[in-house]
């Protein structure tokens, strides 16, 4: 859309609409809930396999609660964490109240937690296409497809409504995150129903095709939802904790169109040395490779912001946890890319490595990102001062320790058991049988499962602190932060 | 926020236009997966054929299913790769055919417990069994959840035609004589007692009263039946060491 149609609608109306903050509020809450819920399924799971009693029943099982808490984390904590963000942005770097109006806001906030419902309730249930972070079914996907449409509706209404004649960098990132998860849900989701009133479909791809096109969807909700979008709260959040710039304009254009042009052909490093052909491995494993210049340019972004304010890391927890964040996805990014060069993949797939390395992402950055988000949010959309800075120290400090035990226990045990099954004796045979590398594991698995405790304890903390935060009187009824005459400066 | 008026770049013009951002940003996600994706439907050297491979029985398909239902995926891998120590540990690597009529695909990306693209036929029913019953009672340091609960759940025997059209609508080449026959090729394989045809229809199925129960039809049944085809198809006796990749 032109600048000049936006002046113009600018100038037609006159009453400046308010900011929805009403639904962000929501989507806040809900991110809160869904965190615990997410961590809580995490404490299962890994209890389950360092202590297998513990799988009860039919519904009880690892295999089925495995994918609770990976969707659990990813779209229920995750997704409620981008949607609350992203519109907190996009209002206000565009100046201007959410398109569609607050009932179709309500919509996409109620039809995104009845997805959640419908699928989390029925992986327990046994209802799976299989497809890790695609499990849900054909009329769970479909539904997801209808608000999924109505969130880009929203965004991209909201974008072309704006009062801003640029569009905020921040936004470029939701932006390629809504509309690729779009084309990655509909694409890899194609099946056939059993029946129209039946739960089972079968999927339209079968082998090795079905292999890399849920591939290209797996590692693309990683590149996308877990990255792009996160990185479009790195773009507002950091500056904005930081109270200074981002460091290079520059840097983020390049950044931006390198890093969704590559991200999309990696998938095939999660099937090198499998029966997809060797050319795609080839170009997956070459574009991984690649991908370290994007995701490099972006941490290298997103922590030099800090120049000229590092000391606020001292003082600031909550700025703590946005760069920690930042320093994590340079970890992850580093780490993703040695593991997709052939040799070395080798070794880690299959392997505990590759939970290890995830987590590293999911917990260092993904998380930590929306915890500082999250922190930043919660005071301004109630109008209240957060209840306690010394807990935010404490969540920081508790989730930390957490990742470290976790993701040493998983390389630790990922390699050895890497090592073990290609390990040979004197004599040419074979030295481990798979149930002594299964063996190996206990203690690794307890000290993973100690993590994720921890991990969990620092959520509670983070609830506590923001159900007090809500207890607070209202300190300062400050002015709704619309654009009363200066539409031209960027909140 | 950084100005871009002080950087005036080519990039203004992008980031002024919502549609000219959502189109370029549309066309450079696409391209990196057409290219991956579209030639592997196209080039016939992705599946090379392999002598052997048949689509599943409608026993091996339930039991499929009940496989995926319950997320074996997420610890078992279908998918040997071509070294050394797997290929003696688990047998020949894997190939493209074999998964063929794989609807989806179950290949998996993590050995919390062993592959089991070639499990078929190395161990008993009856060890399976145990094994589903209680996995500790076979395996004392298996971290596996039991799954008793298989041999108390009866199979709609009657109503897989559905399921093998659905199939059949996404290319598995099941004739219409397969799909009326289903009911009694499920029975049959179950029982262990031959009809005319399963045979034909699937060769190397194995049959047996997998569940130890007699006269009834169990997802144990099928599951097992499942297992203990898995990479027993293929017919590599023709195949000759360095031929193709």
């Amino acid at each position: 859309m032109d600048a000049a149609v936006t002046w113009a609608h600018a100038a037609r109306s006159h009453a400046i609409p308010g900011y929805n903050e009403a639904i962000i509020r929501r989507f806040t809450v809900a991110t809160v809930i869904w965190a615990l819920f997410g961590f809580s399924a995490g404490v299962i799971v890994a209890a389950q396999l360092a202590y297998p009693q513990l799988n009860v029943g039919e519904y009880f099982t690892f295999g089925r609660l495995r994918p609770v808490h990976t969707s659990g984390v990813v779209f229920a904590f995750g997704g409620n964490a981008l949607i609350a963000t992203s519109l907190y942005v996009v209002q206000r770097t565009c100046q201007v109240g959410l398109w569609g109006g607050s009932r179709l806001a309500n919509f996409l906030f109620w039809g995104y937690q009845a997805f959640l419902v419908i699928a989390l309730s029925g992986y327990v249930m046994g209802i799976t296409q299989s497809r890790e972070y695609a499990e849900p079914e054909w009329y769970a996907d479909l539904w997801l497809a209808v608000v999924w449409l109505t969130y880009l509706a929203i965004f991209v209404g909201t974008l072309v409504r704006r009062r801003e004649p640029h569009i905020y960098v921040a936004n470029w990132f939701f932006l390629a995150f809504i509309i690729t998860v779009t084309v990655l849900h509909v694409v890899n989701n194609l099946a056939m129903p059993v029946s129209f009133v039946g739960a089972k479909s079968y999927s339209a791809f079968s082998g090795v095709q079905d292999a890399m096109v849920q591939w290209w969807y797996g590692h693309n909700i990683v590149g996308f939802f877990l990255t792009a979008g996160f990185i479009g709260i790195m773009y507002y959040f950091v500056p904005k904790q930081a109270e200074r710039p981002i460091y290079s304009y520059r840097l983020s254009i390049v950044h931006f169109w390198a890093l969704i042009f590559l991200y999309i052909w990696a998938g095939p490093h999660h099937l090198h040395y499998t029966s997809l052909p060797d050319w795609t491995q080839t170009l997956g494993m070459a574009f991984s490779i690649m991908l370290w210049m994007p995701s490099w340019g972006g941490m290298i972004n997103g922590i030099m912001t800090l120049s000229g304010a590092w000391g606020k890391l001292r003082t600031d927890p909550i700025l703590r946890f946005l760069v920690v964040a930042v320093a994590f996805y340079g970890m992850a990014t580093f780490e993703g890319p040695l593991m997709a060069l052939k040799s070395v993949n080798s070794l880690s797939h299959y392997t505990d490595w590759t939970v290890g390395h995830v987590h590293s992402g999911a917990l260092g950055w993904v998380a930590f990102i929306c915890f500082g988000a999250l922190y930043y949010m919660v005071p301004r959309l109630w109008r209240r001062p957060l209840w306690s800075h010394r807990l935010v120290e404490w969540h920081f400090w508790i989730a930390s320790i957490a990742i470290v035990l976790y993701i040493t226990a998983m390389w630790v045990a990922g390699i050895a058991q890497g090592l073990m099954w290609r390990a040979y004796d004197a004599f040419g045979f074979l030295q481990y049988s798979f149930a002594d590398s299964v063996a190996m594991l206990h203690p690794y698995y307890v000290i993973r499962l100690i993590g994720g405790v921890l991990y969990l304890t620092g959520g509670v903390l983070m609830a506590v602190n923001f159900a007090m935060t809500l207890r607070q009187p209202i300190r300062q009824p400050v002015p709704a932060r619309a654009p009363q005459a200066a539409p031209a400066t960027a909140s | 926020m950084a100005s871009n008026a002080e950087h005036p770049t080519g990039h203004a013009l992008i980031e002024r236009s919502t549609t000219l951002l959502f189109v370029l940003t549309l066309l450079v996600v696409l391209i990196g997966g057409l290219v991956e994706i579209v030639p592997l439907f196209k080039l016939e050297t992705t599946v090379q054929p392999v002598p052997g491979m048949r689509p599943y029985s409608p026993l091996e398909q339930i039991g499929r299913n009940v496989y995926t239902r319950e997320g074996c995926y997420t610890c078992h891998s279908q998918q040997i790769r071509p070294f050394r120590d797997e290929v003696e540990r688990y047998g020949p690597y894997s190939v493209a055919a074999e998964s063929m009529y794989d609807h989806p695909f179950l290949w998996g990306s993590k050995r919390t417990g062993p592959d089991l693209a070639r499990v078929g036929s190395k161990y008993s029913n009856a060890w399976h069994l145990a094994h589903m019953i209680d996995p500790r009672s076979v395996v004392p340091v298996s971290i596996m959840p039991a799954y008793a609960f298989l041999k108390d759940r009866d199979i709609d025997v009657d109503g897989f035609g559905a399921h093998m059209r659905a199939l059949r609508d996404v290319g598995v080449p099941y004739s219409d004589t397969m799909i009326a026959q289903a009911p009694a090729d499920i029975r049959a394989q179950a029982s262990g007692e031959e009809t005319e045809g399963l045979l034909a229809r699937y060769p190397k199925a194995r049959l047996g009263d997998f569940d130890g129960q007699p006269g009834r039809v169990t997802e144990m049944d099928a599951l097992i039946a499942y297992l203990q085809v898995l990479g027993t198809l293929a017919d590599f006796s023709q195949a000759t060491p360095g031929e193709g990749s």
